[in-house]
């Protein structure tokens, strides 16, 4: 997490170190059961999410909590979500979603408190989320609409001649669909932590901290608001990949 | 992956504890990652769709529920005094006829009363105007006669002390003559 110093003279830059797995007991190697600091990130995620939905609504205020407020604040946002982009029918699918977001959301701002670990800015987690979503919303499409789900790929409006050409095209982009997911999250969130950590970095030249302060605050700003927007923006692809399986029909 | 044992630091870590590469990359720690990340989203899951969405659902339901209530016992409320106000208009419609009524029944009784009063009292004015009128008929007539009677005594004093002597018809007649021119 923190970037030793290991030389008085240079600058060392290790903005990656913070993304390092290891035991968050004792040392040894990483194995996949063993608990880590992704683990310990993950699992403070899920007791905010319980601190905020379970306890938060424990009252079952007519007129709410705080709390309770933010809690129904997310539900109806992303019901409203499903419901506007998938259709009614797609409202079954809500408490995935919710999950999906919910993980995303939390688990982006907690990484923003210092020294913590952020899960989202990996590929292996990301990866699981995209493809997960990819290969449910696949499997679904077809038992659904059985063979049909492929007129997804050929455009019936398009001139004959494209159609084939179109047809490749939404393939590709169908199947390129789930590695966009995935690395535009991580992506995101790894490249703001690592900016972080480089403007940290140069805060200990005392020529350029406060410039490098400066820009710590500014680039936190942003994270602040990309981790909300990745996570609205993971959930209302995964409500619009749910949209193309249901109704693969244009 | 687990079998692979070396340093104490991992694999994708150099000897300083740096990072070797990206550690998103580390083939050796996405195990861990993956079991990790499915545990917490099943845990997740099973709160939510257990627990939380059906609470937090239900009281949205029953506040769109206590609102549309309210909502409707509002308008009709509304519509119960709306009521209540036709009804006072109405009732103050016809107490205002009602009013006018009575003020023109009265009015009307008045008139009769009083017409027949005007009429009673012509009359009396009438039979006193014909009393007083042959009253003074009667004083005239009396007193033409006793001009009459005056003037003839006067006449037939006048001739006699004239030397004249006058015989009492002629001088009747005479003053009767001139009193009728």
């Amino acid at each position: 997490m923190a970037t030793e110093d290991k030389a008085e003279g240079g600058l060392v830059f290790h903005p990656l170190d913070q993304f390092i797995v290891k035991p968050f007991f004792g040392d040894g190697p990483v194995q996949w059961y063993t608990v880590t600091n992704v683990t310990i990130w993950m699992g403070i995620s899920l007791l905010a999410i319980v601190g905020v939905f379970v306890l938060g609504s424990r009252g079952r205020a007519i007129v709410p909590s705080r709390i309770q407020s933010i809690g129904e604040l997310i539900y109806g946002f992303i019901y409203k979500m499903v419901e506007d982009v998938t259709g009614k029918d797609g409202v079954k699918y809500f408490p995935y979603i919710m999950t999906l977001f919910l993980f995303i959301l939390f688990a982006n701002y907690l990484a923003l408190i210092p020294m913590s670990y952020s899960p989202t800015s990996m590929i292996a987690v990301t990866a699981v989320l995209g493809f997960g979503v990819f290969i449910c919303v696949t499997i679904l499409g077809f038992v659904k609409n059985g063979a049909s789900f492929l007129s997804l790929f050929w455009m019936s409006d398009a001139p004959a001649i494209l159609r084939p050409i179109i047809a490749v095209i939404e393939v590709i982009s169908y199947f390129v669909r789930p590695v966009s997911h995935s690395i535009r999250l991580a992506g995101n969130i790894m490249a703001g932590h690592a900016v972080l950590k480089v403007f940290a970095g140069f805060a200990a030249l005392t020529l350029v901290s406060p410039v490098a302060i400066f820009g710590i605050v500014a680039i936190y700003g942003l994270e602040v608001l990309v981790a909300g927007i990745q996570a609205y923006v993971f959930t209302i692809l995964t409500c619009v990949y749910l949209k193309d399986a249901l109704h693969p029909h244009h | 992956m687990a079998t692979e044992t070396t340093e104490a630091a991992g694999v994708c870590v150099d000897a300083g504890g740096s990072a070797l590469g990206m550690p998103q990359l580390c083939a050796d720690w996405m195990p861990n990652q993956i079991f990790w990340l499915i545990i917490t989203l099943a845990a997740i899951y099973f709160v939510m769709s257990r627990i939380a969405l059906p609470r937090i659902g239900a009281v949205l339901a029953e506040r769109s529920g206590t609102i549309t209530n309210d909502i409707a016992a509002a308008e009709e409320l509304k519509n119960k005094a709306a009521e209540a106000e036709a009804a006072y208009e109405n009732a103050l419609v016809d107490a205002r006829a009602e009013a006018q009524k009575i003020v023109a029944e009265a009015k009307a009784e008045i008139q009769a009363e009083l017409d027949v009063e005007l009429q009673k009292a012509d009359a009396e004015i009438a039979a006193k105007t014909a009393e007083s009128e042959k009253a003074i008929a009667e004083i005239r007539d009396g007193a033409v006669k006793s001009v009459a009677e005056v003037a003839k005594d006067t006449a037939k004093e006048l001739v006699s002390v004239m030397g004249g002597s006058a015989d009492a018809k002629t001088i009747t007649a005479a003053v009767n003559a001139r009193m009728k021119g």
